[in-house]
């Protein structure tokens, strides 16, 4: 799956793990940040963000550091996952 | 200690979120269950603070905000809610997922949502309210305990206007689990038909009342809360008379300065007694009504029934869908609300006109 | 001018002790209750928690009744410290004019979580556990055992829950809608806490330090505690052990389940709490924090200390490095703990805690001191920003 690919399907995941009912995958900004500005999400959305990426992608990050650079936009998040294989 | 009703908002089985007073034809259905008739929420609640919300958490953030709209810049000092399930939905779904995922990888949402809490904090954090808040949670009473304190919080001071509420929602697996105890009527009937004869169970409802309770009255102004009283325990009329007595004793009043005993009656014949043996001492001049065929059986139903009753005392007109006995009246001063969940939790709510 | 709420009763069960003089002798002892889990089923079993070593069969036992399949964990807990504090307050005659307000987070979950799944299937072969899992039906049963018919309600407002009805009870008694009132609360351990704040990842995996630089997280506990309140003119000549003289709501607005990072809610919450007693804060002889061990209460809440106490805040401490956070149950056992130090004239410690919290600039008292105790501040903060203050004072 090409880097492109798996952001449009994270896109469609995110979308329905934080419930954004009024969001379509065109409207996210692979780019833009996810939290604080872009689509505003907080701590809890985080917490949700990592279920997803445990329960789809196989991936666990403890390290809290680490998290906040892999949520920091839909590509880091895509990124992530290519390196490690698991898409 | 009293309190006026200076708005209110409501979302319940019939058309009520638009304001009206049943202006519209009643919900006349044989589906067995009556669903709230819901406005878009995306309309009345930021969509960003609603993704998150389960369906009853909208409903009171529906009512409370209609009830806010309603007050016309009023800011109430208190926020006191009372809900007999809260938000089941959610308890359930985390409660389940537990076992499903083998307690791995939960998702927080549910746990966060089932706190019971939810609806008065999000109205509070909606609203960026930060005065008193509280959440009360036992049946068929929660919603009088609400009006208990909000009484209490104006006679205080420490309020001049307080956002009461009462709401509870349908739930399949509720009703399901209810079902086993034969809570529910197993014949299909219609709503309207669910005083006639005699049969076992009831009907489930649901709904989200909200008043803005006030020291001062205003032009807007339905009606006056004067007392509430609750307890708990298996009885027969006689104790019933006596605590109705008690009440309006305190009150300077006797049973002929009520107008309209409104009763919750829900046409299940195991517990429906009492209210029948009540009627038969009510006096001959009084007016009877119900309200559970409209709203449905649920643990906060006394919320709609003060809804109702406050709006009869700002029309002075009872609507005949609430009618089982009218003699001629030339005014409707008072009102006393009785309503028990299987005549063990017993609420008492007397209202006047303003 | 509103007649006072004096407390004449009190009882407690917890992790570390069943019963008042139990909880006391671990409180000055530094014998914490938190360990490994024994009998709740839970794969969650690394954690430790706060339980109370003692099953069903033997709670019923402790409570004086046979056990029904329809008790639940937290009924039992709670029949046992109603009876204690009505016991102490010697107000048996008064039962049946007396109102109840009780209240938890969970209600009856251990029978909830055993049989939900079978009972929405349609198999009724338990159906008389329903009437247990709703969290109105514990206060309700131990009202009905002690003949309590009048006043009765369940308040549920997360860990904030049983403050508010120590403070319902007294505004009861004070707008005379009653003279005497049993307040308190009750949680059992359930795996649906536990689970619910593994999901937010604010467990301990060692055991809570409250205050502590290093803390990571609440241990979740169980308990139950209730007090009996009396209006000043009809305790007679019986004990009193202290006065509700201040207490506050408030809620923060500012998110579902966290605290302002810079504690104004808190602030607003206890400056309102003594404004109602009456106090300066330099009356206050020991705080009973929440202090929780997670990364934002602590802080939130040291912040706050310093905010309303500047340079003077009182001796304080988080007693949850005892008993876990007994969520519900904490407002009225730490009501208790608040009790004690008034008569006894001591500040508990705040164990568990090795360094310092840098954002905050006073210290708990690590150290059980002798000191006389004229009046206590407690603060009890829940999920949804619910934020509820009591003060106790001396008589």
């Amino acid at each position: 799956m090409s880097e492109e690919e798996l952001i449009e399907q994270l896109k469609t995941q995110i979308i329905e793990a934080l419930s954004l009912e009024d969001i379509t995958p065109a409207d996210i900004d692979p780019d833009a940040p996810l939290f604080v500005e872009g689509l505003g999400l907080d701590s809890i959305d985080a917490i949700e963000l990592m279920l997803l990426l445990e329960r789809n992608y196989n991936i666990h990050i403890d390290d809290p550091k680490k998290r906040r650079e892999v949520l920091t936009s839909v590509r880091t998040m895509a990124q992530l996952i290519q390196s490690q294989g698991k898409e | 200690m009293q309190a006026y009703i200076n708005s209110t908002g409501i979302i319940s089985p019939q058309q009520t979120y638009d304001g009206t007073f049943f202006a519209t034809p009643i919900v006349n259905t044989e589906s067995m269950i009556l669903n709230a008739m819901e406005p878009v929420y995306k309309e009345i609640i930021n969509p960003v603070l609603l993704r998150r919300m389960s369906h009853v958490i909208k409903m009171g953030l529906g009512a409370s905000n209609l009830c806010l709209k309603a007050a016309e810049g009023i800011r109430p000092d208190a926020v006191v809610v009372g809900t007999g399930l809260a938000c089941l939905y959610d308890l359930e779904k985390f409660l389940l997922s537990i076992d499903d995922y083998h307690e791995k990888m939960l998702s927080p949402i549910p746990f966060i949502n089932s706190s019971h809490n939810t609806v008065s904090s999000q109205i509070a954090i909606m609203n960026k309210l930060t005065g008193y808040n509280i959440t009360y949670c036992h049946r068929a009473i929660s919603f009088e305990s609400a009006l208990m304190d909000s009484l209490m919080l104006i006679a205080e001071n420490e309020a001049d206007n307080v956002l009461a509420g009462g709401i509870d929602e349908f739930l399949h697996n509720y009703y399901a689990i209810f079902n086993l105890l034969s809570y529910w009527r197993k014949e299909t009937i219609s709503n309207l038909s669910l005083f006639e004869g005699s049969h076992a169970g009831s009907i489930p409802g649901e709904g989200a009342a909200f008043f803005l309770l006030g020291k001062e009255k205003n032009e807007n102004t339905l009606a006056k809360l004067i007392d509430v009283q609750t307890f708990v325990t298996k009885c027969d009329v006689s104790y019933l008379n006596n605590e109705i007595d008690n009440l309006l004793k305190r009150n300077g009043l006797q049973r002929k300065d009520v107008d309209l005993f409104l009763l919750g009656r829900n046409g299940d014949n195991q517990h429906d007694g009492i209210y029948l043996d009540l009627e038969k001492r009510l006096p001959e001049t009084s007016c009877v009504a119900y309200f559970k065929h409209l709203c449905g059986e649920y643990m906060t139903a006394s919320s709609f029934a003060t809804w109702v009753a406050a709006n009869i005392l700002k029309t002075q007109n009872i609507p005949d869908c609430l009618i089982k006995k009218a003699p001629a009246q030339s005014q409707i001063k008072r009102i006393l609300i009785y309503n028990h969940y299987l005549e063990k939790e017993h609420g008492l709510i007397l209202l006047e006109a303003k | 001018m509103a007649r006072r709420v004096f407390i004449t009763g009190f009882g407690i069960i917890s992790a570390i002790g069943n019963g008042v003089e139990e909880n006391f002798k671990s409180l000055t002892e530094k014998r914490s209750g938190i360990g490994k889990v024994s009998l709740l089923e839970t794969s969650l079993s690394n954690y430790p928690v706060g339980e109370i070593k003692a099953d069903s069969e033997t709670l019923a036992k402790m409570g004086g009744i046979e056990l029904s399949t329809i008790d639940s964990r937290t009924f039992l807990i709670g029949l046992i410290a109603a009876k204690e504090a009505v016991q102490m307050s010697g107000c048996e005659e008064y039962l049946s004019s007396m109102g109840l307000v009780g209240s938890n987070t969970v209600g009856g979950m251990d029978l909830n979580d055993r049989y939900y799944r079978e009972l929405i299937s349609g198999n009724g072969t338990n159906k008389d556990k329903v009437i247990s899992f709703d969290c109105a039906d514990a206060g309700e049963r131990i009202a009905n055992h002690l003949g309590i018919t009048h006043n009765i309600t369940t308040i549920s407002t997360a860990c904030s829950s049983s403050a508010n009805t120590i403070m319902n009870g007294t505004r009861m008694i004070k707008n005379g809608i009653a003279d005497r009132m049993l307040v308190g609360g009750m949680d059992a351990l359930s795996r649906f806490s536990i689970n619910g704040f593994n999901s937010l990842e604010i467990l301990s995996q060692t055991g809570c330090k409250p205050f502590d630089k290093n803390r990571d997280g609440i241990t979740a506990g169980e308990g139950a505690a209730f007090l009996v309140l009396e209006a000043e003119d009809v305790v007679g000549s019986r004990k009193i052990y202290g006065e509700v003289s201040g207490y506050a709501n408030r809620n923060e607005a500012f998110h579902a389940t966290a605290s302002s990072p810079d504690g104004e809610g808190a602030v607003q919450t206890m400056e309102k709490a003594l404004a109602s007693s009456h106090l300066q804060p330099s009356d206050i002889d020991y705080i009973n924090a929440h202090g929780t061990g997670t990364l934002v209460n602590d802080i939130s809440e040291g912040r706050a200390l310093d905010k309303v106490f500047g340079e003077n805040v009182p001796l304080f401490s988080s007693t949850k490095g005892y008993t876990g956070h007994t969520f519900a149950a904490a407002g009225a056992i730490e009501a208790v703990f608040s009790l004690l130090a008034i008569n006894r004239g001591v500040v508990f410690p705040n164990i568990a805690l090795n360094n310092k919290l840098e954002e905050m600039n006073a210290n708990p008292t690590t150290e059980l001191c002798e000191h006389p105790v004229r009046n206590v501040l407690s603060n009890s903060f829940g999920f949804g920003g619910s934020n509820t203050t009591l003060i106790f004072s001396k008589i």
